[in-house]
């Protein structure tokens, strides 16, 4: 688990072109929008996409993602649990 | 009709241009085929969160806009009017590429918002929160004097006080390659001080963007706009014509031409229609060239006329802008002329205030 954070972290850093942040800066419940990082809604596309491409979970009800993405820590568990690839 | 007059500018480009407080103090000498922009501090001009989706393109525009704003002190504008050849060309090709790599599946927005050739004027009217007009002209190689013809018509008819002009173009690295191919890029490096001479067909491409202020208030001005024209295609025989015509219609004759500003990019194919001038109309004028020092892009003559404006206002001209070794005896009126493969010619008049 802590492997797919430290990846998940990468991969939000590189996509989304956080200049500045390190994968050190991302605490696990820091929240990635809003306060937190900052992330906005062409984010939130760019991340529903990610998990698509990426571990081949397609999220059809948006309500959904607001859960998902709360933190590294909601994504990964999520992620873990829903996988294809 | 108002008067019209450069009152701020600002240059990014293969040179160290940016700082208004130097006139190309020192020049970086290349020896490439293809020359990219010296990048500003963009932190100092554009806030992280903002920046983190711009490419170059964008990012140069904005810089070049603001520092344009404060040189001719003031905040903002009544319009702002773009002129680029290829627009936003990164996000698009990587847009495109997106979609062949991934099977047209998985596409994300921020490469397709970014990708359009008017975002370089949104952008810069966000960040200067400006809400008035907003245009972008893409026509290869006149983009930035469609831009320019359009400011001088509001501002000489009062629709606008101060507007917002420049052109910018970036470069990509697939445009790049296809521009190689097809042999529009020279294929062997040409040194910096050698591309005049080169012999060789193709042009050493590069990027930028030149922002001015245009205003029909004259204050702390660079120069006066007298008058642009643009023909899309003209026979070469015939340009002596035309010049004189262009001066002819702004009550000028050729022998109050003071200096002319030519395009000339070492393209050994197409430098001749320069040399007509050269060696006819203004073979007693002094000449000056620029693309040596910021490189061959679709608005690289918003350098000449950037380069122009400093001349004018500094009363200097640097001994490696000079085509010939005529200095002039004074710098009252330039005549800017450029043209990018025998096609897209462009005339401007510029007179010291």
């Amino acid at each position: 688990m802590s492997n797919l954070k430290e990846e998940l972290k990468t991969k939000i850093i590189e996509q989304l072109n956080l200049e500045d942040i390190t994968v050190g800066d991302i605490a696990d419940d820091d929240s990635l929008f809003g306060d937190g990082l900052g992330l906005d809604s062409i984010d939130a596309l760019e991340l529903i996409v990610m998990l698509d491409k990426d571990y081949g979970i397609k999220l059809s009800d948006p309500k959904e993602g607001r859960k998902i993405f709360e933190s590294i820590e909601t994504m990964a568990n999520y992620i873990a649990s829903h996988r294809t690839k | 009709m108002k008067k019209v007059f450069i009152n701020g500018l600002c240059s990014v480009s293969a040179q160290k241009t940016f700082d208004n407080n130097f006139f190309l103090g020192s020049i970086i000498e290349y020896k490439d085929t293809v020359i990219p922009a010296v990048d500003p501090l963009y932190k100092e001009f554009i806030l992280p969160a903002a920046a983190r989706r711009m490419a170059k393109g964008i990012k140069m525009g904005v810089v070049a806009s603001k520092i344009a704003l404060a040189n001719a002190k003031i905040n903002t504008v009544d319009a702002i009017i773009t002129g680029t050849g290829m627009g936003c060309v990164r996000d698009s090709e990587k847009f495109v590429s997106d979609i062949i790599d991934n099977n047209e599946e998985f596409l994300t927005p921020t490469a397709f918002i970014q990708s359009t050739h008017n975002t370089v004027g949104g952008q810069i009217a966000l960040e200067i929160t400006c809400q008035g007009y907003n245009f972008t002209y893409v026509h290869s190689s006149i983009s930035f004097e469609s831009a320019l013809m359009d400011a001088l018509l509001q501002l000489q008819n009062e629709e606008a006080t101060n507007i917002l002009v420049g052109g910018v173009d970036e470069l990509g690295d697939h445009t790049v390659k296809i521009h190689s191919l097809i042999g529009h890029i020279k294929h062997n490096p040409v040194s910096t001080f050698g591309m005049v001479n080169s012999e060789t067909e193709g042009a050493v491409f590069s990027e930028g963007a030149n922002f001015f202020v245009l205003s029909n208030k004259a204050e702390n001005n660079y120069a006066q706009l007298i008058d642009v024209q643009t023909y899309n295609v003209l026979e070469a025989e015939n340009l002596p014509k035309i010049v004189t015509a262009f001066l002819n219609s702004n009550q000028y004759s050729l022998e109050e031409i003071d200096m002319v500003v030519l395009g000339n990019n070492g393209d050994v194919k197409y430098d001749g229609y320069y040399n007509i001038l050269t060696r006819s109309l203004f073979s007693k004028t002094p000449q000056v060239y620029y693309k040596h020092l910021c490189g061959e892009f679709n608005t690289s003559s918003a350098f000449g006329f950037w380069l122009a404006s400093k001349i004018l206002k500094t009363q200097n001209v640097p001994s490696y802008v000079m085509l010939n070794d005529i200095y002039p005896k004074k710098m009252d009126t330039i005549l800017l002329y450029n043209q990018y493969r025998g096609e897209n010619h462009s005339f401007v008049l510029l007179k010291k205030c």
